[in-house]
């Protein structure tokens, strides 16, 4: 069995598509040497430095080049080195890729990938841990997608460069070094939009994105021995949300448990159990489960860090708590 | 490569008189329509900024690109654009650029390489970088970044012109420098007295020229495009220029004192039109009078135009 790690997925995945399209070209602090994380490694000597740009730190002009170059034909990806971020490169996501398409009556594409990373559980503190995704998704006209494993890394990413909608791409900085099995066939290209059923299971509907899902699934394996079997559904997009394949589990499972790595409070979990509350009430049969960051900023030091995000332990303990009832019924 | 001509001919002055006009009756007329109450939003009026919009303009190419500003309807007349269609966007009818989704703050025509008007002070400055980088790619045209003194404060300006110059792209910056940031004098809001000034933090050229003179904003803009074509630049072109209406329509201004018309750049291109013999008082009043029945029915055919299905609001997002 050949293994890949998430790193070389999205390396190659850049590769191949910059090789079918010469319109597609990468900015970034620091990326002509290969990026912090080391995803660009070797494109620059491939490609050259006309398309593996380095540029200043400076990241609202870096998105506003960006949104200008797909005006204008290109396809860039630009990598904005930590989620965290977006907030000094915010009007050109919010107010100019988001809107223009809409705004011009579809005169224009915005072919524009954002490539950045999160992730907690590395003391990376309040300005370096952040899940944004609900504040991206939050805007009509950008798609975000998280990919939580290595052949998603290299589909989604694929799929998002050659989409004509703004997509911004959240990786997760735990899971570059990490391998996965290596299938046999580059992975196709694959648009933002679609979930992934990552186990079936009759129980109780898991959705979880980006790293977390790993967690959620060595859970499910572990509750699988006592006779509790779990879904899990992988979002992998959060904006498009694949409504039709959560409403299509939950009238399995009668059971929801959302789990994220972001902030509760207003989040996508919120809007996951929305639009399961709205479409699919008479489905329920226990009331829907969110996990996920506590409404703080993240804190530096491990032990507190430790106390304010999603464990193992508390999502098997949701997982419990909600299919006690089953357990009941079956006697 | 498309190079204009280092000067205006005869024919080119009257030809930019005639789109100068273009610009006023149709500003004119949207202050009309406003009042009226056939505009709805936020309306910026560009009368005043017509020379600078024209001659910049009249320098440039089919293949270049340019980004406007939430006052730019000088902009994309001088570009080309129609009056009826962009009369129509104000009118938020389907015949607009923009099917009515835009109206005059994000007025655009990528077809002519107008990458839109923009409601954010400073973002087209962001995005003619990267129309520039394009262009340098592929090795043809340029980008003009349209913006007023008041874009100069804000980080996209910084940011975007230090992107520009370490890149060494071929890319006009052009601050229309109207001496007023909204409601403040531009002498409260920055201690520099030139913006061109502020090319010297970013290891560029600056350049000064009278924004309300057609000829030398467009025999400045033509060297400067021309040198950009050949690989030089980018370059920050300051052009002093008059606001000759408010802030934005219905702004009654009594901050101000200053005498407009004494700056107007119509009257003084139309006086020396005339005192030089370039063209007769005659030639330009039908000038004019073709200008006025345009407008007319530009308006007309907005008025006439429908307004767009409620069912497709959720179309192009």
């Amino acid at each position: 069995m050949s293994e890949w790690r998430y790193r070389d997925a999205l390396r190659e995945a850049l590769a191949i598509e910059m090789r079918e399209d010469d319109t597609v070209f990468l900015a970034g602090t620091d990326i002509a040497g290969g990026g912090v994380m080391a995803v660009t490694k070797g494109l620059m000597e491939e490609f050259g430095r006309d398309r593996v740009r380095d540029a200043p730190i400076g990241e609202m002009a870096l998105l506003a080049m960006a949104v200008g170059a797909a005006m204008a034909g290109y396809r860039p990806v630009v990598e904005l080195m930590f989620m965290d971020f977006i907030g000094v490169a915010f009007d050109p996501l919010l107010n100019q890729a988001a809107k223009l398409r809409y705004m011009t009556a579809g005169a224009v594409e915005m072919p524009l990938v954002v490539r950045t990373q999160t992730g907690i559980g590395r003391s990376g503190g309040a300005q370096h841990s952040q899940s944004l995704e609900a504040v991206l998704a939050h805007i009509p006209g950008l798609h975000v997608v998280m990919p939580s494993n290595a052949d998603d890394a290299a589909c989604l990413l694929r799929g998002a460069i050659r989409s004509t909608h703004p997509v911004v791409m959240v990786e997760n900085r735990h899971l570059y070094g990490r391998r996965f099995e290596r299938p046999a066939t580059f992975p196709k290209p694959e648009l933002p939009g679609r979930a992934a059923v990552r186990r079936r299971g009759t129980d109780v509907t898991i959705v979880a994105w980006g790293r977390v899902v790993l967690d959620c699934l060595d859970v499910a394996d572990r509750l699988q021995g006592e006779g509790i079997d779990a879904e899990v559904i992988d979002l992998r997009s959060i904006a498009p949300l694949d409504v039709e394949t959560i409403l299509t589990s939950v009238a399995v499972t009668h059971r929801l448990l959302v789990v994220s790595e972001s902030v509760l409070t207003f989040g996508a979990s919120a809007e996951v159990v929305r639009v399961v509350a709205t479409e699919a009430w008479d489905a329920l049969s226990a009331a829907p489960v969110t996990l996920g960051g506590l409404a703080t900023p993240i804190p530096y030091s491990p032990a507190l860090e430790a106390a304010w995000g999603p464990t193992p332990e508390g999502i098997e303990a949701a997982v419990r708590n909600l299919t006690r009832a089953i357990e009941v019924v079956h006697g | 490569m498309t190079t204009a001509p280092r000067t205006m001919d005869s024919t080119r002055l009257v030809e930019g008189y005639e789109t100068m006009y273009r610009i006023r009756c149709f500003e004119s007329a949207v202050s009309d329509a406003y009042r009226a109450q056939m505009i709805h939003g936020f309306v910026h009026s560009s009368a005043g900024g017509e020379a600078s919009a024209v001659g910049v303009c009249l320098a440039l190419g089919p293949d270049d690109y340019l980004t406007s500003t939430h006052r730019g309807h000088g902009h994309c007349i001088a570009r080309g654009m129609r009056t009826d269609r962009m009369a129509a966007e104000l009118y938020g009818r389907v015949d607009g650029y923009c099917g009515g989704r835009g109206g005059s703050m994000h007025v655009a025509d990528p077809s002519v390489g107008l990458l839109g008007a923009n409601g954010i002070v400073g973002s087209g400055i962001g995005i003619a970088v990267g129309a520039g980088l394009v262009a340098q790619l592929r090795l043809r045209g340029v980008a003009v970044a349209f913006f007023g003194d008041g874009a100069t404060t804000t980080g996209y300006f910084h940011e975007s012109v230090n992107l520009a110059a370490v890149w060494g792209l071929p890319v006009l910056f052009v601050c229309e420098n109207n001496g007023y940031v909204e409601f403040t004098p531009w002498s409260e809001v920055s201690r520099i007295e030139r913006a061109a000034d502020l090319a010297a933090g970013y290891g560029i050229e600056g350049i000064f020229a009278d924004g309300t003179d057609l000829e030398a904003v467009y025999t400045t803009a033509v060297g400067l495009v021309d040198r950009l074509r050949s690989g030089e630049g980018p370059f920050l072109l300051e052009l002093s220029t008059v606001r000759i209406g408010g802030h934005y329509e219905g702004d009654a201004q009594p901050y101000r004192s200053d005498d407009v018309f004494a700056r107007d750049p119509i009257l003084r291109l139309r006086a020396s039109l005339v005192e030089r013999g370039i063209v007769g008082v005659e030639e330009l009043v039908l000038v004019e009078y073709r200008i006025h029945a345009e407008i007319e029915a530009a308006f007309a055919f907005a008025s006439a135009s429908p307004y767009p299905d409620p069912s497709e609001v959720g179309a192009h997002v």
